[in-house]
């Protein structure tokens, strides 16, 4: 779905060859500071690589419009953009951002189960912690159905049960729903468990690439 | 209705009385500003003589030749003035856009006040054109300089839910629409706020000026009010062209944030 050629990125990033299959999890881990934001970033095309070619299926990143892109392939970062209003108005500014019809106050609710909020609709946003924050964020993408999820460390402010739960959630959701997940994480516990593919990035390189799905399958 | 009293050399003399005042005041309470006030008077006095001697010369020789001329200096001294006032680094492409809002809102406002509201005749009649656009020029140097920090500043602090917005598939415009409505809305507050206290808490300098000099209060209300009107109009036009134009610098053609060091 993904594939990089002889892609750098100032002297963050240098990665020869990289490809990343559709309807997979794929796991990122890596040390701080190698680079693993970075490539997310390049991937939503927030940023565009020096030199090299970034492929989405089979077409140049450089030749979609950006904006149509991101609105196929989201980004969550790392530390949640939470906009002023309450959890309805943030869970809803993606789909407006996106010029997506604005859905139910149902789903809505659905959507905070899934991703373990127990608030009300209407409550104010900017109270919430970290960590809750960071799930609504999460909500807000998943709202979007989105073909590509780009999540980094989705689950960094999370208690471990809280992210084994939501995990689990997301893992299902992208399998049932045939969609692609692109996650760092900082766990190898998670990457292990539930990555078909993991991707590790030493200093801006990719140091092993490892397609867990077949192992464990054979 | 009588003129106004000529003011004799000493009694101009006798009005830095109050400088004088100030001057000993400040070096009673040790505090140190007695060269910044020293220089500005010096400044103030010298400046308006100049001008009063420049402005004498185009009444005396109307030709629209002079009267354009005086207000390009005056369009590129309010422009620099604003570069200076905005304490933030601003790009060359912004800088050009600044300058543009000024010359294109002023401008337009200026012809719609002199030609179709008071309709002077010539159309370069200097003790009118000027006057007006020093009013215009100088109302909306204020406004745009406010609505240039709050872009600039909101555009760095708030970097994160600007990108943010972008990876959710925002376009710019979008992205960056808090942060250009609120620089518009902290340009024209200003004058807003002036037009609620006008003739109540302050009487406007130029009613006040046309009133000295022997018009009278009404048809100086007059003015005032028409004038009031145009300050607003040429403040939000110039400021509408500016944020407009000015958000887009802050992207690239392929919708990403343009970040400092590149
Ligand atoms: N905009 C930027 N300009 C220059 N260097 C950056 C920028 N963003 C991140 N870096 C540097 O690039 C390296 C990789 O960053 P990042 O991808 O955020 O690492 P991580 O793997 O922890 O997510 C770090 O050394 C970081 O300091
Ligand atoms: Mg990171």
């Amino acid at each position: 779905m993904f594939l990089l050629k002889k892609v750098k990125y100032k002297h963050i990033l240098d990665i020869q060859h990289l490809s990343i299959r559709e309807n997979k999890i794929t796991c990122i881990v890596g040390e701080s500071g190698s680079g693993k934001t970075i490539l997310l970033r390049l991937l939503n095309k927030l940023i565009s690589c020096d030199s090299g070619e970034i492929y989405y299926k089979e077409q140049e990143l450089s030749s979609i419009y950006s904006i149509d892109l991101r609105r196929k392939i989201v980004m969550l970062p790392q530390q949640a953009a939470i906009f002023p209003g309450n959890i309805r108005d943030n869970l809803l500014i993606g789909l407006k951002f996106a010029e997506q019809p604005i859905v139910h106050d149902s789903e809505l609710q659905h959507t905070l189960k899934m991703v373990h909020l127990k608030n009300k609709l209407d409550d104010p946003s900017e109270t919430l912690s970290g960590g809750e924050k960071q799930r609504l964020a999460l909500g807000r993408i998943i709202l979007m159905k989105p073909e590509v999820f780009l999540l980094d460390e989705p689950s960094s402010a999370l208690d471990d049960e809280t992210e084994r739960i939501i995990i689990e959630q997301l893992v299902a959701y992208t399998k049932e729903n045939q969609k692609s997940l692109i996650m760092v994480t900082h766990s190898r516990n998670i990457a292990q468990t539930y990555a078909d593919d993991i991707i590790e990035i030493h200093n801006g390189t990719i140091a092993h690439f490892q397609e867990v799905s077949d192992e464990r399958y054979h | 209705m009588k003129g106004i009293i000529e003011l004799q050399i000493w009694q101009m003399i006798a009005a830095y009385v109050f400088v004088v005042v100030l001057l000993l005041v400040v070096r009673l309470k040790g505090i140190r500003r007695e060269k910044e006030i020293f220089i500005a008077t010096i400044r103030m006095t010298l400046q308006l003589i100049l001008t009063g001697y420049v402005l004498v010369f185009l009444f005396e020789n109307p030709s629209p030749v002079l009267t354009i001329l005086f207000l390009l200096v005056m369009e590129v001294f309010a422009v620099f003035n604003i570069f200076k006032r905005v304490k933030l680094e601003l790009s060359t492409k912004l800088k050009q856009i600044i300058a543009l809002s000024m010359v294109i809102g002023t401008i337009s406002c200026l012809l719609y006040f002199l030609l179709v509201v008071v309709r002077i005749s010539p159309w370069y009649d200097p003790q009118y054109f000027i006057p007006i656009a020093g009013m215009l020029i100088g109302n909306s140097m204020t406004g745009i300089s406010l609505g240039v920090t709050r872009l600039v500043d909101g555009m760095q602090t708030q970097k994160d839910l600007v990108e943010g917005a972008l990876m959710l598939g925002a376009t710019p415009k979008m992205a960056s629409k808090r942060i250009v409505d609120n620089a518009f809305d902290s340009a024209i507050l200003p004058s807003i706020n002036s037009m609620v206290g006008m003739g109540i808490v302050f009487l406007p300098g130029m009613m006040t000026g046309q009133i000295l000099s022997g018009v009278s209060p009404v048809t100086a209300i007059e003015y005032q009010i028409a004038i009031m009107l145009g300050i607003v109009g040429s403040v939000a036009l110039t400021v509408i062209i500016f944020v407009h134009l000015g958000y887009k610098t802050f992207f690239n053609e392929q919708c990403q944030l343009i970040t400092d060091q590149d």
